[in-house]
């Protein structure tokens, strides 16, 4: 894969701020990155703009993050985007549900760069 | 014989309040958040701390087997250099993320701990951070007095940390 382009959802603008700097830290090439502050901003966003790979927070308001890789998971032009969750919500039974799902990582914050960069390569197969 | 699942057994019980233990728990949950996301160590902060009752407070609600509210509390320059600290920028540079910042620590600190209650933290949900900004304020507690407040040194700075749990 070249250039990627990266969609993260998050409520907090510092945290989509520092997931970003973490990628750039991973030494992935990003050609863009799109934000969104929920799982319905998100959908929306992902009408207009193609994406290779999302970060999305599970606890936002609106549309949570489950709810967000639900509805991602049953459009077919969108489905096989590699979503992985970075949350605090890292409970078992959240980790679970969210891979049940088809979220392909789950990070729990806080977390080091090196753990994003470990799990997202594995997901792009890098 | 297929296992049929009990229903006469509860989704999960409330979670026993445990002050000695869960107090370093607590702690201990504070100090990774701040080790790892803001690169600070801190410690416990020996000077007296009821000079001011704090200008930020991020509050994140806590609903399931564990019930109540975890809230910190800094001055306005602790949460510009908080968010400074995580953004990678001087606390000049911060403008309204030192709400968002002090509100995702709070969130960050109360996943951990939760994290740390063996069994506790699967039944156990947070609300999305709430703040407070200013210290003309009052909050009256439903906790029914299972409380547990530490207070740690942040750049020569107290930083107030309380769990308020319901019986």
């Amino acid at each position: 894969m070249s250039q990627i382009k990266a969609l993260i959802v998050d409520d907090s603008s510092v945290m989509r701020k520092i997931v970003e700097r973490s990628l750039r830290q991973a030494g992935l090439d990003l050609s863009s990155v799109v934000e969104a502050g929920n799982g319905a901003e998100a959908l929306g966003l992902l009408d207009a703009n193609h994406v290779d790979l999302i970060l999305s927070d599970i606890n936002m308001p609106v549309m949570d993050g489950l709810e967000f890789v639900r509805q991602l998971q049953s459009m077919d032009k969108l489905r096989g985007i590699p979503v992985v969750m970075i949350t605090t919500e890292g409970s078992e039974s959240n980790v679970v549900q969210a891979l049940s799902l088809g979220a392909k990582g789950y990070i729990r914050k806080p977390f080091t760069p090196d753990q994003v960069k470990e799990h997202v390569l594995s997901v792009l197969g890098l | 014989m297929t296992n049929m699942p009990n229903f006469s057994e509860p989704a999960f019980l409330p979670a026993v309040f445990d002050r000695p233990t869960w107090t370093p728990l607590l702690e201990l949950s504070v100090r990774e958040v701040f080790d790892i996301m803001l690169g600070t160590r801190l410690c416990p902060y020996e000077a007296p701390t009821d000079a001011s009752p704090g200008e930020f407070t991020a509050l994140v609600g806590l609903a399931g087997n564990l019930c109540g509210v975890l809230s910190i509390r800094c001055t306005n320059h602790a949460a510009r250099i908080m968010a400074g600290k995580m953004l990678g920028v001087s606390p000049d540079q911060v403008d309204d993320d030192s709400w968002d910042a002090l509100g995702e620590i709070a969130n960050m600190i109360a996943g951990n701990f939760k994290g740390k209650l063996s069994g506790i933290g699967n039944h156990c949900m947070l609300s999305v951070p709430t703040i407070i900004v200013g210290t003309d304020y009052q909050t009256r507690s439903l906790a029914g007095g299972n409380t547990i407040e530490i207070v740690l040194n942040f750049e020569h700075r107290p930083l107030w940390v309380t769990l308020e749990l319901h019986d």
